[in-house]
């Protein structure tokens, strides 16, 4: 009686993984044709979704590079390696559910992402976390760089940015990667203190600097906050790619 | 040649931030602190990213059609609209606004 029960809890993380990993990996083609259209072939669109496959991270990466240049690079690698730090803290949680085995952490490593942590942490036995974790990656690492290849294909044939308004995508993209993490007032004040200091930077400083000093204010700020509420709440995993 | 040293040491250097959970004893790394962190710069930099993507023109700042299709957006997400329903109202409204010749 108790392994049908667990099997029941085992299946639907499946199929939540699944609903979930179908649904995030449709961003894939505005991603795809974003890249393409800020320039990027469809052979370094591919390698950023194979390689990198963190939706936030790529989107910024091609972002900066795409408004900023190759003279930014050096902030478009920087922030695409802050905003995959949270990925490292996620990989802490999925630890012991992954369990032993080389290749098995080894390939877990390249899957731990907003969407399989959040289905993973979502349920409610470490077996079912399990099923869930596995499921939600698989479907999103196949689904996401199909997508990225239909979008960036699809781009490739569109021509210019600004006809289409994917300039404005780009930034409604990244609007909607912030909007579920302003859940309290906390992130919501850190949100409006990096945007102020990036329109006052944005005029005086290169490109790719002002996310940079963005970033750095939220280093700043979350490390003064920890010093005056340590015990706030514990932020919610998920949100999007 | 440069764009592609540049994108796959992001790549490798996102990689390597997931893997080194694995590889770590969480004790090292995990606490109240580093999760407030990792947290909040994420909320920094994409906050960030909105502003310089809608104002950004080469080494300035310019209000164009980007301007009122981020406010569509923002719209849409208030009312939890989907995020590709988001991207393409976005898209449509600044298409839309320099295809009447209504703005840049």
């Amino acid at each position: 009686m108790a392994e049908e029960f667990q099997e029941s809890h085992n299946r639907r993380a499946r199929v939540q993984g699944i609903q979930v990993g179908l649904a995030v990996s449709l961003y894939g083609i505005s991603f795809g044709a974003l890249s393409v259209a800020l320039g990027f072939s469809v052979w370094q669109t591919m390698v950023l979704s194979l390689l990198m496959f963190s939706g936030a991270s790529q989107f910024a990466f091609i972002g900066i590079i795409g408004t900023g240049g190759v003279a930014a690079a050096a902030a478009a690698i920087a922030s695409a390696g802050l905003l995959g730090i949270r990925n490292g803290l996620y990989a802490l949680r999925m630890s012991p559910i992954v369990g032993p085995g080389f290749w098995k952490r080894a390939l877990a490593g390249q899957l731990t992402v907003d969407e399989s942590t959040a289905v993973a942490v979502a349920q409610s036995d470490q077996e079912s976390a399990r099923h869930g974790f596995w499921m939600t990656a698989a479907v999103l690492y196949v689904g996401w760089n199909l997508a990225t290849l239909v979008g960036a294909l699809a781009g490739d044939a569109l021509g210019d940015v600004r006809t289409w308004g994917l300039d404005a995508m780009a930034a409604a993209a990244f609007l909607g990667l912030l909007w579920p993490r302003l859940t309290s007032r906390e992130p919501i004040a850190i949100a409006i203190a990096a945007a102020a200091v990036t329109v006052v930077l944005l005029p005086a400083v290169p490109a790719g600097i002002p996310v940079l000093a963005a970033a750095a204010v939220g280093i700043a700020l979350a490390v003064y906050r920890h010093r005056v509420a340590p015990h706030a709440p514990e932020r919610t995993e998920g949100g999007s790619a | 040649m440069t764009i592609w040293i540049a994108l796959v040491a992001a790549g490798l250097l996102v990689w390597a931030l997931k893997n080194l959970g694995y590889l770590v004893p969480s004790r090292w790394v995990e606490g109240a602190l580093m999760s407030r962190v990792a947290g909040l710069v994420t909320v920094a930099l994409l906050a960030s990213l909105v502003v310089s993507q809608t104002l950004q023109q080469g080494s300035g700042l310019v209000l164009d059609a980007r301007l009122p299709a981020i406010g569509v957006a923002a719209i849409l997400l208030y009312f939890r609209a989907p995020f590709l329903l988001v991207l393409l109202a976005a898209g449509a409204v600044a298409a839309g606004l320099r295809f009447f010749g209504l703005m840049v």
